[in-house]
């Protein structure tokens, strides 16, 4: 094990440890004899993949899971956490990456519940904007959360944890949301606070975000500490590797991939949002080949729910020329009629969206297979052949399950998302328009799953890929469009997208050198 | 000490069948508790309850009888339910059914009508059920008003229009005074299948309707589409299935069961429209539907069991003075029992013995 | 005059009911949680309250009795909904079947006696007031109780730290318990306020409304104040003003049958009904966009620990 980290100073003690930190849930085990130092003035990074226990571990830091055995201490002395507020009165912030706001509540009302209560609202009030004055953050106190951006919700989360003035605060995934400027401005607020004597806890699994940034790195992998290194001395290919296990499959992109006749085209399709707290799309058109992956970047919550929604039929438009699949105009089709039309469709969520999690794999192959595979006749449903699709899913996409056909819910997410994807592929898509392919999802099965899409590509079906990851985009995508406030900007060839290119885009800013406009979100 | 559910990884199969059983037996325990403290014996007020119903053929026609509107309704009720569309004015639906019914029995009283009367009963009272069921289902669809609360709002409504009918303008002159329509002629009377017993041809249908639903459910696109509506809307509205038709559809196929459950019990054990036509038919089929674990074998077997409730329930308050709202009680705490034990199903319950015992703040 | 002000006296009584139990209810709803018994909780109330009031002679004995009974039921729905994480919506259904087996159980013995109502207040002076002395200064206790509650609740909820931690459970469940707040312990509280509330309210029918006791005598009043929580879109201040137009259709169709106007009985009382459907589908639909509900409403919460 490596031990280079950068000198805490010797008269400084850590400022809280984790020993033999573990966490079982029945028989698994979450985590497993973990032992982690944090020093004061220091940002420590947690990388590992999902499942790795990062959360887990995080969670029992902050007093909101009881470790099973272990303990943790602060300042050298054991500490028992009751609950989180008792974890925010010694010191400890946190920033969830699930963030925990309340959307029908103000700004205000959103901060005071972070805190312990002991102030006027009114005085709590003033503080909150003095801090936010202080740090950059702008907010208003008054606004009631759902109005918010996401970038806005997590100066929420930001500035409430710093109105506790904590010793140390945790981060969880605080990038995975931003476009990479905000990233920056975010980092410029960790580096002040770093300096002024706090510790830090970041997790992620960006590795050069980590590089640049943390002092420290602990990586985790099923549970157990793999190692704690410097991260600034390590590559990132080291870093993945401790991180994964092993080195994991290049996805590659088959050569002389034929580009052919349009699959899917959409023009001028304009969608007005179905509750108050969505995005309306306004003049969204592109048009995609066969043989094309086109990609779709954005913060979340831009219109890619929308898009979905409106491009898969789950809410059809009335103008049939907005969409068109393989040359015949579907606009105004339901998601079955699409699916006959040779669709296919990835939803991102796949609990309650993709598949329903209490029901077997092959109903959950029912649901989108009624449509055209032979499942259902004169209105009885076939078992035998829902419950082929099963078995050619789990073959194909090495889809591992504890039988043969077991409810949704008990599979991984790598797993579920494999046999979510296979269902689809097994289709024989024309078109197959995909949303977070591999979000959630551990290295290799998000290997397989981008690899299948490549091929699916490469069979000469047209791909749309709606992805937050950059880096994903970059390896599988040809041209890639940013969406933005509900519109999408004119696709790009892939190799010319630079970050920086993409994330002004993903602000909102227009490339050309003017003043940025920033929309107002309704 | 503290007390905790775990998700289970998948649903426990072995529970789903034995929990009813185990919630029968709880209700049972707490209902010996509260015979003791009525003052009964216990054990003899169960064996009034629970055994003596099943030894003499009179009570055992008696509980077909009753299980008879108790299954139709429940199956009905299981199908909105499963597919997360709460009817819970089935009680109205019945009485709307059997009004409707009536009526056809009413204006063909006394004259040459032939056998098409029957059939024409049936089918209006159907007809008018479904038609009641709808108007909460459509209030829900087209304006997303609580169908809870229309459902249940209509069940006064058909109440009050029933007693209208029956003092008013449907009155039998010769019934002094009473308020119920005359007796119906043989031709608007369901048929009984022993002679000179109780047992009636409805008792055929409620099977056939229980035949029916098992293949809807199981065996067809429609009772997936039902299900996963229920279980997931999000992914059911993914896979194609419009909710909205849905609701319509289940709210009309049991307001269609619950009103021919109303004519053939006017039709049937009744033989005449009269105000309290039902002891709460609708109410406890919805226990019925949930102690059936939704699932039309198992709501037979729970209606014949609620069945023999009602019945015991007649017999304890003659043979042992124990009041009739007991039967109440115990189908109350039944349901609660059957959703407790349920949990089951999905949550595996623990105790955690904590080390420590350290009061939560509440921040 | 003298009609006039005896209507709005009648209002005012059957309005009070409808006002205390959807102010329970809809502090129960605030913190996440639907409970549909209170039909149950009212009528248990109800028989229990007269029992409590006959046996001891004492109105606020009575009341205590009310609020306790309807307490102890909602107890058993918050163990199911709360501790074994059942369906709200079967919970609710199976706390109303059992409310009602109990109430005839409890008030068997109690059908066909009578007690002396609740006092009205008599200020001297002020109470003999023309027109409105005897409606602003001649209620009985409840009317004031009622409406203190509705004040007091409106405070707790946007004015108190407990009441905007009980706002935040219904909005999002899993960010107060990620912030630490013990959701299902608050949600206890808040249930067990509802079945307080519903207790009283039931309680109010034999001890001021009429004043014997009769099995069934919420006559659907507790599906009522349900329907009220949603026609004051879970504000308090907008219960009033709904409980009071439903007292108003209850008691001016009794005056319409009493008047003799020709249309039968039976229409007229269901009258009350009839509204509560119109009102739910006309609101339901003149609310586009964002639902005004809790976020959380009727949802499970099962916390991971």
């Amino acid at each position: 094990m490596l031990d280079s980290t950068p000198g805490p100073r010797s008269d400084e003690a850590p400022l809280l440890q984790t020993v033999g930190l573990t966490k079982r849930y029945g028989t698994f085990l979450a985590n497993e004899a973990i032992d982690i130092d944090i020093w004061p003035r220091q940002i420590h990074a947690l990388l590992g993949e999902n499942g790795a226990g990062k959360s887990t571990l995080v969670k029992a830091i902050y007093g909101l899971i009881q470790p099973s055995e272990g303990e943790m201490r602060w300042l050298g002395e054991k500490m028992v956490l009751s609950g989180p507020s008792e974890a925010r009165s010694r010191g400890i912030g946190m920033v969830f990456q699930h963030f925990s706001l309340f959307d029908n509540l103000t700004v205000a009302e959103n901060v005071a519940l972070g805190l312990d209560g002991k102030e006027s609202f009114k005085d709590m009030s003033a503080r909150l904007q003095e801090v936010s004055n202080v740090y950059g953050l702008p907010l208003d106190p008054k606004r009631e959360v759902w109005q918010l951006s996401v970038g806005e919700r997590q100066r929420i989360e930001i500035v409430r944890a710093l109105m506790q003035n904590p010793k140390f605060l945790i981060l969880d995934e605080p990038t995975a949301v931003l476009t990479p400027q905000e990233a920056d401005q975010l980092f410029v607020v960790l580096e002040r606070l770093k300096a002024e004597g706090r510790a830090i806890l970041y997790i992620s699994h960006k590795l050069e975000e980590v590089k640049r940034l943390c002092d420290t790195a602990t990586i985790l992998r099923g549970g157990k500490k793999v190692s704690t290194c410097n991260p600034k001395f390590e590559t990132a290919a080291s870093l993945a590797r401790m991180m994964v296990g092993a080195d994991i499959k290049e996805v590659r992109a088959s050569a002389g991939r034929q580009v052919g006749i349009p699959r899917l085209v959409v023009n001028d399709l304009n969608l007005e949002p179905d509750d108050a707290h969505g995005v309306r799309l306004e003049h969204i058109s592109l048009e995609l080949r066969g043989g094309e992956i086109l990609g779709i970047a954005g913060v979340a919550g831009n219109g890619q729910d929308e898009l979905f929604a409106a491009l898969s039929g789950e809410r059809p438009s009335r103008d049939p020329g907005t969409v068109v699949i393989d040359g015949i105009a579907a606009g105004h089709l339901s998601i079955t009629r699409r699916r006959k039309l040779g669709a296919a469709f990835v939803p991102e969520e796949r609990l309650g969206h993709g598949t329903a999690p209490r029901m077997r794999l092959s109903e959950n192959a029912l649901l989108t297979g009624h449509a055209a595979s032979g499942m259902v006749q004169h209105g009885f449903v076939n078992t035998a052949a829902m419950l082929l699709t099963v078995d050619r899913a789990t073959e194909t996409f090495d889809v591992r399950k504890a039988k043969r056909d077991p409810e949704a819910a008990s599979l991984s997410g790598g797993n579920l998302q494999k046999f979510i994807v296979g269902r689809e592929i097994l289709r024989n898509p024309a078109v197959l328009v995909v949303s977070q392919p591999t979000w959630g999802v551990d290295a290799g099965a998000a290997a397989v799953i981008r690899q299948a899409l490549l091929d699916l590509a490469a069979n000469g079906a047209a791909v749309l890929v709606t992805s937050q990851d950059l880096d994903e985009l970059a390896e599988i995508t040809d041209r890639i469009a940013v969406m933005f406030h509900g519109h999408l900007s004119e696709p790009m060839p892939t190799a010319d997208a630079s970050r920086e290119k993409l994330g002004l885009l993903m602000g909102g800013s227009s490339l050309e050198p003017k003043e940025a406009t920033h929309a107002v979100r309704a | 000490m503290q007390f905790v559910l775990e998700k289970r990884t998948e649903r426990s199969n072995t529970i789903a069948l034995v929990s009813p059983l185990i919630a029968i037996g709880l209700t049972i325990v707490t209902m010996s508790i509260l015979f003791a403290i009525l003052g009964k014996n216990p054990v003899a007020a169960l064996g009034v309850y629970f055994i003596d119903p099943l030894t003499d053929s009179y009570s055992l026609q008696e509980i077909a009888v009753k299980a008879t509107p108790l299954v139709m309704i429940a199956v009905g009720l299981s199908l909105c339910y499963l597919a997360n569309a709460w009817n819970i004015g089935a009680e109205g639906q019945f009485l709307i059914g059997a009004v409707a019914g009536s009526w056809i029995a009413v204006k063909t009283q006394g004259t040459d009508a032939g056998y098409w009367v029957l059939p024409a009963m049936l089918a209006a009272g159907a007809a008018a059920g479904a038609l009641y069921a709808l108007i909460p289902a459509i209030c829900k669809t087209r304006f997303g008003a609580s169908e809870i609360l229309t459902s249940l709002m209509l069940v006064y409504v058909a109440d009050l229009f029933l007693d209208y009918l029956v003092r008013g303008p449907w009155r039998d002159p010769a019934g002094f005074n009473f308020p119920t329509t005359a007796e119906f002629d043989p031709v608007a009377t369901v048929p009984v299948l022993i002679a000179g017993g109780r047992l009636h041809l409805g008792a055929i249908i409620a099977l056939i309707v229980v035949a029916a639903a098992s293949v809807l459910l199981g065996r067809t696109i429609k009772g997936f589409e039902i299900r996963v509506v229920g279980a997931a809307p999000r992914a059911a509205r993914f896979g194609g299935f419009n909710s909205d038709q849905l609701i319509l559809l289940t709210f009309a196929i049991s307001g269609a069961l619950a009103g021919l459950a109303g004519i053939i019990e006017v039709a049937g054990p009744v033989g005449h429209l009269q105000p309290g036509i039902s002891p709460g038919y609708g109410f406890t089929a919805i226990i019925v539907a949930f102690l059936g674990r939704l699932n039309p074998i198992g709501i037979l077997i729970a209606g014949l069991f609620l069945a023999l409730t009602f019945i015991g329930g007649e017999q304890a308050q003659i043979a042992m003075k124990i009041p009739l709202d007991v039967t109440k009680v115990f189908q109350g705490l039944l349901l609660f029992y059957v959703l407790a034990c349920d949990s089951l199903i999905l949550y595996r319950f623990r105790l955690i013995f904590a080390s420590r015992q350290v009061s939560r703040g509440t921040g | 005059m003298e009609l006039a002000e005896a209507i709005i006296l009648s209002v005012l009584a059957a309005s009070t009911p409808l006002l205390i139990a959807a102010t329970g209810e809809l502090v129960t709803e605030r913190s996440g949680v639907l409970n549909l018994g209170v039909e149950g909780m009212m009528i248990v109330g109800a028989a229990c309250g007269f029992g409590g009031a006959w046996l001891s002679g004492s109105i606020i004995v009575g009341a205590v009795c009310g609020i306790v009974a309807g307490t102890l039921l909602s107890l058993i729905f918050a163990m199911m909904t709360l501790g074994l994480a059942v369906n709200q919506v079967a919970s609710g259904l199976a706390l109303t079947i059992l409310g009602i087996g109990l109430s005839g159980l409890i008030g068997a013995g109690f059908v066909g006696e009578r007690i002396t109502p609740a006092a009205h207040l008599h200020i001297p002076g002020l109470t003999d007031i023309p027109l409105v002395g005897r409606i602003l200064f001649g209620e009985d206790a409840f009317v004031y109780l009622s409406l203190a509650l509705v004040v007091g609740v409106w405070w707790f909820l946007y004015k108190t730290r407990a009441g905007l931690i009980l706002r935040a459970c219904g909005d999002n469940h899993t960010s107060a318990h990620a912030l630490g707040y013990p959701v299902l312990r608050i949600r206890m509280y808040a249930v067990m306020f509802g079945g307080a509330c519903a207790g009283l309210a039931g309680a109010y029918l034999p001890l001021a409304y009429t004043p014997f006791f009769i099995p069934g005598m919420t006559a659907g009043r507790g599906w009522i104040a349900l329907a009220l929580t949603v026609f004051a879109s879970w504000r308090p201040g907008r219960l009033v003003i709904g409980a009071y137009l439903f007292g108003a259709v209850t008691i001016l169709q009794l005056h319409a049958q009493g008047a003799g106007i020709g249309i039968p009985s039976q229409f007229m009382s269901s009258l009350p009904y009839l509204a509560t459907v119109i009102v739910l589908v006309a609101l339901s639909r003149a609310r586009t966009g964002g639902s005004t509900a809790p976020a959380a409403l009727g949802t499970v919460f099962v916390p991971d620990r």
